[in-house]
């Protein structure tokens, strides 16, 4: 499979009243074309905020990218994300990279129609007239599995339920024919049936029209099921990559046995306490010098606190940054 | 949304009807109306014979049905001072102030909604410190002071515009404004220039950190599209129900600018009824500028609905 995206040593800070914030601290990871990558990690990990750097959706000032850099396989030739001017900006967003955010109901425009809402991205990027985008437009929406779509067209945001919403907001996102569509939890505010059915809509979309696929969530059951591979994220660095399969089955990092040992399971012991990890994220307005998963590690030794691990490649596509060598039990 | 403008339609007609309440009873708490309405040294027949003309004699809930069936079809009294009828004096003074209002309120749209955008399209900016700053001045400073200096400057001084009075360039029966308006309403329109810019400015500081403002940047929208089609367009329900109150203030007439410009409107009527001790002017000013709030507040929620849709399918 060839490479659609590159992302290296990827640094981006927020420039606060009360300091520095050091919400990513180097994070690298690629993208395959029509693959599926996920991305977990707990809230304040840095999962939404790798994703609008690529984009440059976050609020400038305070957020300031430093390093880096983010290779997209574009139709003429590599470019740099990080590195565009404004228009070329503008023709990525929306026309390369679909983006789909978490709350649909705060994400779409409350006092402008669906329909409009999804035609101003393709009259934006596609040379259609205000007909054609419109037409579209409708059929998009059909697409997404949205009943009646025509005469939907002129609703607003309010008068469709959770599900239906979030479906226009995929609508919006695979609007103009994307490579790479970026899903930022898209299902975490709907129920679990609603969330079953945009998952699969999601990888409907994704077979049909071939695009990757980033998924950020903090479900791990969500994870096991549509994902070809799984980055880990943790206070700011990706801690773990590894094909789905394997992450499972021989978690590399501390951090992520902790997260699967902490996943409740059907047919537990009643009574039985979940397990959790023991204390807290670190204060990532604190630069980080060693391993910032240290001070909650059963494994912690001395090289965790002399200095930040690289990424060790441990098996095929599978890296950690991690000093402890957990199928030998022993430093590495 | 019928049902939405039909409830707020039978609202207004009761706060009408209060108006009308308070108006009538306003003249009857001072004891006896005749001798507010005569000078001091009048004798005690004179004051009879008026009481009689009034119907002051009468019983009360006779006079406050009679005072509510003429209120119905407009009908105030005669105004004491110029004999004739009052509503009709008010109707003759209404194109005067109109255009005083409409300019003022022109006026404070068009520099309150550009100053407020650019301002909270960037703060801390040299925009951002004017508009703060023109805001700010807008509403403190007297607009009766300001209307004084800019007479002494811009009339006395450099010439540019009349110093009082209203003049119409006249074109086939229409009168239009001419630059006669610009002073009186500039210094109107003040407080409501520095409301615009203030309010225009928090709207969108708060609305452009909205979710759906990140979706159009993430749709590859350009600036302007995003500042206009969804800023803006959320920035102006909240915009609209000042406008639509600050409208009904400036309609109901000016008595300080009105007076300094000796502007011929309802505010100068107002002034000069007062003066007379003109009741039956006071009374039906008090009641047209009640009607002229009220209707503005029914427009006002008639086009919030139509603005911002939760409300319109709210019902």
């Amino acid at each position: 499979m060839s490479r659609i995206l590159t992302v290296k040593n990827l640094v981006t800070r927020f420039y606060t009243f009360d300091g520095v914030v050091h919400a990513l601290n180097g994070v690298s990871f690629h993208l395959d074309h029509g693959e599926t990558l996920a991305i977990v990690g707990e809230s304040g990990s840095g999962k939404s905020v790798t994703m609008m750097s690529l984009l440059h959706l976050l609020p400038m000032p305070p957020a300031r990218i430093e390093e880096g850099e983010a290779v997209f396989e574009d139709d003429d030739g590599p470019i740099d994300l990080l590195k565009l001017s404004k228009p070329e900006r503008r023709r990525v967003r929306g026309g390369k990279i679909g983006y789909i955010f978490q709350d649909a109901l705060s994400a779409l425009n409350p006092v402008m129609t669906v329909g409009r809402q999804v035609r101003e991205s393709i009259m934006e990027h596609l040379s259609l007239d205000q007909k054609a985008a419109r037409e579209r437009t409708i059929q998009l929406l059909e697409h997404v599995g949205i009943p009646g779509a025509k005469s939907r067209y002129g609703n607003y945001p309010h008068q469709f339920s959770g599900g239906m919403r979030q479906r226009v907001m995929i609508a919006v996102a695979i609007a103009c024919d994307p490579k790479i569509v970026i899903a930022d939890e898209p299902t975490t505010a709907l129920d679990v049936t609603v969330q079953a059915q945009i998952i699969e809509l999601t990888k409907r979309i994704q077979d049909e029209l071939g695009i990757s696929v980033i998924w950020i969530t903090h479900d791990l059951g969500v994870v096991a099921g549509i994902a070809d591979r799984v980055l880990v994220m943790y206070a700011g660095s990706a801690v773990e990559i590894s094909p789905v399969d394997r992450l499972y089955e021989h978690p590399q990092h501390p951090y992520t046995e902790g997260l699967l040992a902490a996943l409740p399971r059907v047919g537990a012991k009643r009574g039985k306490r979940l397990a959790s990890i023991k204390g807290s994220p670190p204060d990532l307005q604190e630069p980080p010098r060693h391993c910032q998963f240290a001070w909650r590690c059963p494994y912690n030794f001395d090289r965790c606190w002399a200095s930040a691990p690289p990424l060790f490649e441990v098996g095929e596509g599978h890296y950690t940054k991690c000093y402890y060598d957990m199928d030998q039990e022993r430093p590495r | 949304m019928q049902r939405y403008i039909l409830s707020r339609i039978v609202q207004s007609l009761l706060i009408l009807l209060g108006v009308l309440f308070i108006v009538f009873f306003m003249l009857q708490l001072t004891g006896d109306p005749v001798s507010l309405m005569v000078s001091r040294n009048a004798s005690p027949e004179q004051m009879e014979m008026l009481r009689e003309e009034m119907g002051f004699n009468r019983p009360i809930l006779i006079q406050f049905g009679d005072f509510i069936g003429g209120a119905l079809v407009g009908d105030f009294g005669m105004s004491l001072r110029h004999r004739q009828p009052a509503m009709e004096l008010i109707l003759e003074r209404l194109p005067a102030t109109v255009e005083l209002a409409a300019t003022a309120l022109l006026i404070a749209l068009l520099i309150g909604i550009p100053l407020g955008l650019l301002s909270g399209s960037n703060p801390g900016s040299f925009w951002d410190t004017l508009a703060r700053g023109a805001g700010l001045v807008g509403q403190t400073i007297p607009n009766f002071w300001l209307a004084l200096i800019l007479i002494v400057v811009f009339s006395v001084e450099l010439g540019w515009f009349p110093t009082f009075g209203r003049r119409t360039w006249d074109v086939f029966g229409m009168e239009l404004p001419t630059k006669s308006v610009i002073l009186p309403a500039f210094s109107l329109g003040l407080f409501t220039t520095g409301q615009l810019v203030r309010f225009t400015r928090s709207a969108v500081l708060e609305i452009k950190n909205e979710d759906y403002v990140r979706t159009a940047y993430s749709k590859g929208l350009k600036d302007n599209q995003i500042y206009l089609r969804h800023i803006l367009r959320n920035a102006s329900i909240p915009l609209i129900s000042i406008v639509g109150v600050q409208f009904g203030y400036l309609l109901s007439g000016s008595i300080y600018i009105e007076t300094i410009f000796s502007w011929p409107g309802i505010g100068n009527l107002l002034a000069e009824a007062i003066g007379n001790r003109d009741f039956a002017l006071v009374q039906a000013i008090a009641f047209f500028a009640s009607l002229v709030v009220v209707t503005l507040n029914l427009l006002t929620d008639i086009a919030y609905g139509l603005a911002d849709p939760r409300i319109r399918y709210g019902d």
